[in-house]
């Protein structure tokens, strides 16, 4: 009888896991993806879309389409995951029984944690709130533009500075710039959560006129007033407000009592096993890993899941550990990227931004569909980079 | 150290930079005036974190204590 894994949510995470056991066990495995949509979003691309640059499209696939033929998809809504008696119980009824779990359920996001963002902010952490955003960015006559972030952590630390970049060279193109002033609002004191990624983004910030407001947590907004408020006591004027929500792990972790306090999952950072469970892993955004939440990190993270748990049921020693590997690229505008590649032990060096790095960014997003749901990338060695290109 | 009643201990030591002061940060949020935070770091970054954003937010550092491998921070909610 073949070994059952049930792999919750069809991100890139759980995608990926269900696809490289598929290749390596055929047979000797049974690979069940619960997804409560059936849909599969490219979430670094909600920033494109924001800025008219893309469209909703191109951003979003049904998930049969990326599993390979042997892997069922079960478009339900995982409730109750019981991991004594190796079940996960459906929201319409019905359970299934697993021998190897994988949690890779992502983020929630939490926008009533904020008085006010729900009415006063836009967003592009959604696909819908990167439409609405669009909508009010094709309207826009000039004015404030404050960006900010209303908790940590957050998926992809760098998109905010990201949209700011992006954002200030649409104004310019245009013709809006001189009538606008772009904000973004930190809640450090500096650009972002990579201190040698600040210093390289936060000179070019100045040259383009963002203005960097530090230390600036999100507490409430005041959307009659157009005014929001930082737990440090400071408060921003604006006319187009663009947050950050509050994120949370997924109901059914905290409901089955795995999660910490923000609904992250407690997992260990080499075998990714979830607590003291040898047959539970979790990825991405779901753990409570000290590193980026992003597609980036579930990527490297799927192949050492989908090893561990293929050495499990061949009875072979599990050779791979994940060492924290990340990379993501960051816009910088004009045309430009960098890049960031690090992991537990090593922080990022990102080089100067260039044209070389935006084209790798934007040939990886169109690339995206064929080659990272489906693990056409080579198999590597831990620690070596899939994602590069 | 002096003897102050603590009201929560974090214990962010091997967590890399900005989790301690984000931890802190998420303690104030849910926090009443008044309450005494402990935090015990080994990341560098948070001897110069935490003392500035203290003292943007309007917050009391009561004392910075090396201890072996890390240190602690002891903040008073003020507001």
């Amino acid at each position: 009888m073949p070994a059952r894994v049930v792999v919750l949510g069809g991100g890139v995470g759980g995608t990926l896991v269900a696809n490289l056991l598929d290749k390596r066990l055929g047979r000797d495995v049974s690979v069940t993806v619960v997804d409560p949509t059936g849909m599969h979003d490219y979430q670094p691309g909600y920033l494109y879309l924001a800025l008219g640059e893309a469209s909703g499209h191109w951003l979003s696939r049904d998930e049969r389409t990326l599993l390979r033929g042997d892997v069922e998809l079960a478009i339900e809504e995982a409730v109750r995951i019981h991991p004594d008696a190796h079940t996960v119980q459906l929201a319409r009824g019905g359970s299934l029984e697993w021998d190897y779990l994988v949690i890779a359920t992502g983020a929630r996001l939490v926008y009533d944690e904020i008085p006010g963002l729900a009415e006063g902010a836009y967003g592009f952490y959604s696909l819908a709130d990167a439409e609405r955003l669009r909508g009010a960015l094709r309207t826009f006559t000039g004015g404030k533009i404050v960006i900010g972030i209303a908790g940590i952590p957050y998926k992809c630390p760098p998109a905010p500075v990201e949209f700011a970049m992006l954002l200030e060279e649409h104004l310019r193109k245009e013709g809006l710039r001189e009538r606008s002033e772009v904000v973004l609002a930190s809640p450090l004191n500096r650009a972002f959560t990579i201190e040698s990624a600040s210093k390289l983004i936060q000179p070019i910030m100045q040259e383009r006129g963002i203005r960097l407001e530090t230390f600036f947590n999100v507490e409430s907004v005041d959307p009659s007033a157009g005014t929001v408020s930082s737990l440090e006591g400071d408060k921003l004027e604006y006319d187009l407000l663009v947050l950050v929500p509050p994120h949370r792990g997924q109901r059914v972790v905290s409901d089955s009592s795995l999660g910490d306090a923000g609904g992250w999952l407690p997992t260990s950072r080499t075998t990714l096993n979830v607590r003291e469970y040898e047959t539970i892993f979790a990825l991405g955004d779901a753990t409570d890993l000290p590193i980026s939440k992003s597609g980036s990190t579930a990527h490297f993270e799927a192949p050492v899941i989908a090893s561990r748990i293929a050495s499990k049921i061949r009875g072979t020693a599990p050779a791979q550990n994940y060492g924290g590997r990340v990379m993501c690229f960051l816009e910088t505008g004009n045309g430009k990227a960098t890049v960031l590649r690090f992991d537990y032990e090593h922080p990022p060096v990102p080089p100067q931004p260039n044209r070389g790095w935006h084209m790798a960014k934007w040939i990886f997003n169109r690339a995206y569909w064929e080659i990272v749901p489906q693990g056409r990338l080579p198999d590597r060695a831990p620690g070596t980079m899939p994602m590069e290109v | 150290m002096k003897t102050t009643l603590i009201t929560t201990t974090i214990d962010a030591r091997g967590m890399p930079c900005p989790g301690p002061l984000m931890s802190l940060i998420g303690a104030i949020r849910q926090g009443q005036i008044g309450d005494v935070i402990d935090v015990l770091s080994s990341d560098e970054g948070s001897k110069t974190d935490i003392p500035a954003w203290v003292a943007k937010a309007g917050h009391e550092l009561l004392e910075t204590v090396p201890e072996d491998g890390y240190a602690r921070f002891v903040v008073r909610k003020a507001r």
